[in-house]
């Protein structure tokens, strides 16, 4: 048992802490997100020669062969500096699909130009009214002349505007497949999610895609990235609730009404207590979500950690976020705090991926199948 | 990271399940199952098992009888005993009286103590609570006057009352703060610590009988209770600092991960064995189930954050923080979530089983009120860990 993290880590960590708090301001996160493009290509330069595109890929790609343990402490610094680049749609969602069903000749073309920061990716799934089910795919692939090509609508896909490789979901004779299509070969309708992030959704029309694993395989693979993205996201959340928690407790400190800090008033004092219960308890979901997806174990007993993991999350986003806002009044209400910013995005982790009820559903559905209990 | 016991931890919880799977008797394991109220013999029957196993209080000094297990390893025990419905060791010998002793008493007390403590022989209750004094501790009134007589010689004349001694109607010997200098500004100054034998003229006890009709606690009264000098604790008047350390020792154990567990997969059985109003099992009503998942999930990260808490004080070799009082909320909101879901389960036309489950939802309540209550554990964490 332990709960460090090792050097390595921590000294990763540490440096792209160091990197945000220099070049990730509040103020520079703000111009980027206001340009044209809603991200930054030098930011991403800087991802990249840190060795963060690469971590979690295999050393015969160019990476450093991590886990999701190993991405943790980067997506808490994520978290906090409320990072809009594409890391999770490229490092976490679509090059994840390829490094799971991928043929060697695949991943050799992909995954060193995603290390190399070259090569950014998307992952082109969820449908019109499919809400949080992963397999409701009403996309459709036929072969034509030897070759696929894929008709359907895929919305909020993630990252969507500045991808250049997608990875589209649809669905053939033999059921559910993944296929590899160029985004210029799309029509992509982009805007900007509530937590500021480029998304779009895409739009195929018998474009040419390419088999990505087993034709009718690929339910499975969908179920376990989107796993090991719950487990980033999970993370990320981790870290946005601290600086939630530090810059509410640094408010009551220095607020003055009636002639105190309004941290002298135990009814605040109380809630804010539980925020940081919040925050620890999330953590420790987190680490067995991130441990749980790097065990590489039983599906069922991975799945069912990491809906646990997202229903904690989940409700603790919603608590640490809203408590963060009240407690800081109405200047919690407006954009010129960072504060709100990260509420909008534990907003929208709470629901990515599936909400609370969704994963409280396929969590009971996991134990009746299994008969598992808690040991 | 790695959130599974290493080989030693898993030996060692293995080691530690066949042996409470071979001695814990089958009727106590029943009783605690069934929610009956243990008497003192049952409590003191598995207090001596468990010491002539040398297992009775692992954080004593080895010269003491501990067992010199880390703190992961006496986690993994409580754990396991919790688990395996094992009868709770009363904590105010073996966790309060004689770690306070072991601490600041002498060695003629130690040596006149701390085996009785040890083996079961001797009861003991804790005086703290008064009637005006609850969470407010160092408001206590009780009142200790030095005294001398030809038979007792030195001694102190002890004159008060003390509230919700709990087991105090099994106990041999209390020990108890009390007032012996009333006349100091600082209400923290002018508290002794000082331990009575339950026999002495002059004490009374009570019974406070709670909602659900049990007797745990008590009323103790003094009414020139004479207690010899050589029982008092430490110095006179620095009662309060055995008191303060006694509290973090009190709060070590409150997260009662192994008994929640235990309950967690009795009420999944029972629910599972429990028909909603289709006919169907309650535990596939998908409304209950997401209560019953939600508190699975808070005893999960419970656990996790126990771990957690146990690592670092592993690594860093400091005693537990405020942090633990996170375990002592979240545990305790557990434990009477879990109370009140039993008895949601259960059938309202089964009204025999009902009330059973009832009762034990309404004592469930003292958990969040109990040994620093929810609030004072919130307090705490402000103003040690956040510096509000």
């Amino acid at each position: 048992m332990n709960f460090d993290y090792n050097e390595e880590q921590r000294l990763l960590a540490d440096s792209v802490r160091r990197f945000f708090a220099k070049d990730y301001s509040f103020e520079a996160r703000r111009k980027i997100v206001a340009s044209e493009e809603g991200w930054s290509p030098s930011v991403w330069a800087t991802l990249t020669e840190m060795g963060l595109t690469g971590l979690p890929f295999s050393p015969d790609y160019g990476g450093y062969g991590g886990g999701a343990v190993d991405l943790m402490g980067v997506m808490e610094a994520a978290g906090d500096a409320l990072l809009v680049e594409p890391y999770l749609a490229t490092v976490g969602l679509g090059a994840q699909c390829v490094v799971r069903a991928g043929s060697e000749a695949q991943k050799q073309a992909i995954l060193p130009a995603v290390v190399e920061g070259k090569l950014k990716m998307a992952f082109a799934h969820t449908e019109k009214g499919a809400r949080y089910n992963l397999a409701k795919v009403e996309a459709q692939a036929k072969k034509s002349g030897g070759a696929w090509e894929i008709t359907g609508e895929k919305l909020v896909v993630l990252g969507a505007p500045m991808a250049d490789l997608l990875v589209v979901s649809a669905r053939t004779d033999k059921g559910l497949s993944m296929f590899l299509v160029q985004k210029n070969a799309v029509q992509v309708k982009a805007y900007v999610t509530l937590d500021e992030r480029r998304t779009g959704d895409v739009v195929l029309t018998a474009t040419p895609g390419e088999l990505l694993g087993a034709e009718g395989g690929a339910l499975p693979v969908i179920e376990e990235v989107i796993d090991y993205a719950i487990a980033l996201i999970c993370a990320e959340a981790v870290g946005a609730m601290k600086f939630a928690c530090d810059t509410t407790l640094a408010y009551l400190k220095t607020r003055q009404q009636f002639g105190v800090p309004i941290g002298a008033f135990q009814a605040l004092q109380h809630r804010m207590v539980d925020m940081y219960v919040s925050y620890e308890q999330a953590k420790s979901m987190a680490c067995l979500a991130a441990s749980k997806v790097d065990a590489q174990g039983d599906a069922k007993d991975r799945a069912r950690s990491v809906s646990a993991a997202k229903i904690k999350i989940a409700d603790n986003c919603r608590h640490v976020s809203q408590e963060a806002i009240q407690l800081h009044g109405g200047m919690g209400m407006t954009e010129e705090l960072k504060v709100s910013h990260t509420f909008r995005r534990l907003t929208m982790i709470a629901q990515q991926f599936g909400d609370a009820e969704h994963h409280l559903a396929r969590f009971a559905e996991l134990e009746r199948s299994s008969g598992a209990g808690l040991s | 990271m790695d959130l599974n016991y290493s080989q030693e931890e898993s030996a060692f919880r293995d080691e530690v399940r066949a042996w409470l799977k071979a001695h814990l008797p089958q009727d106590l394991r029943d009783k605690v199952s069934n929610y009956v109220q243990l008497g003192r013999e049952d409590l003191l029957r598995w207090h001596k098992i468990l010491a002539r196993k040398g297992w009775v209080a692992p954080a004593w000094p080895k010269e003491y009888g501990g067992t010199d297990w880390n703190v992961v390893q006496r986690y993994i025990f409580e754990e396991e005993c919790g688990l395996a419905g094992a009868p709770p060791l009363i904590p105010f010998g073996l966790a309060m009286c004689g770690p306070v002793l072991l601490r600041f008493g002498t060695e003629a007390q130690k040596q006149r103590f701390l085996p009785g403590i040890y083996n079961g022989e001797v009861f003991w209750c804790q005086g703290y609570s008064e009637p005006g004094s609850g969470s407010d501790l160092a408001s206590l009134k009780t009142k200790a006057e030095r005294a001398r007589d030809e038979k007792l010689g030195d001694h102190y004349i002890v004159n008060g009352q003390k509230t919700w001694t709990t087991l105090g109607h099994f106990a041999d010997w209390i020990f108890c703060l009390v007032r012996t200098d009333a006349g100091l500004s600082k209400r923290q100054e002018g508290i002794s610590f000082l331990l009575i034998d339950m026999q002495t003229p002059g004490i009374t006890v009570r019974p406070l009988t709670l909602m659900d009709g049990g007797r745990e606690v008590n009323e103790v009264f003094f009414d020139d209770v004479k207690v010899p000098v050589a029982n008092l604790v430490y110095e006179e008047g620095k009662g309060w600092t055995v008191a303060k350390y006694l509290l973090g020792y009190e709060r070590m154990n409150t997260g009662r991960l192994g008994a929640s567990k235990r309950e967690l997969a009795k009420l999944k059985a029972f629910a599972g064995q429990q028909q909603g109003d289709d006919g169907k099992p309650l535990l596939e009503n998908p409304r209950f189930r997401d209560k019953l998942t939600r508190v699975e999930i808070e005893l999960l990260a419970l656990e996790i954050t126990n771990l957690r808490f146990l690592d670092q004080m592993r690594r860093s070799g400091q005693p537990p923080g405020a942090d633990v009082s996170m375990l002592k909320i979240k545990g305790t909101e557990i434990q009477q979530t879990l109370a009140e879901l039993m008895m949601q389960a259960e059938d309202p036309g089964a009204q025999e089983g009902f009330i059973g489950l009832a009762k034990r939802y309404c004592n469930m309540r003292k958990t969040t009120i109990y040994a620093g209550s929810n609030e004072i554990q919130r307090n705490i964490i402000a103003k040690m860990t956040l510096g509000l």
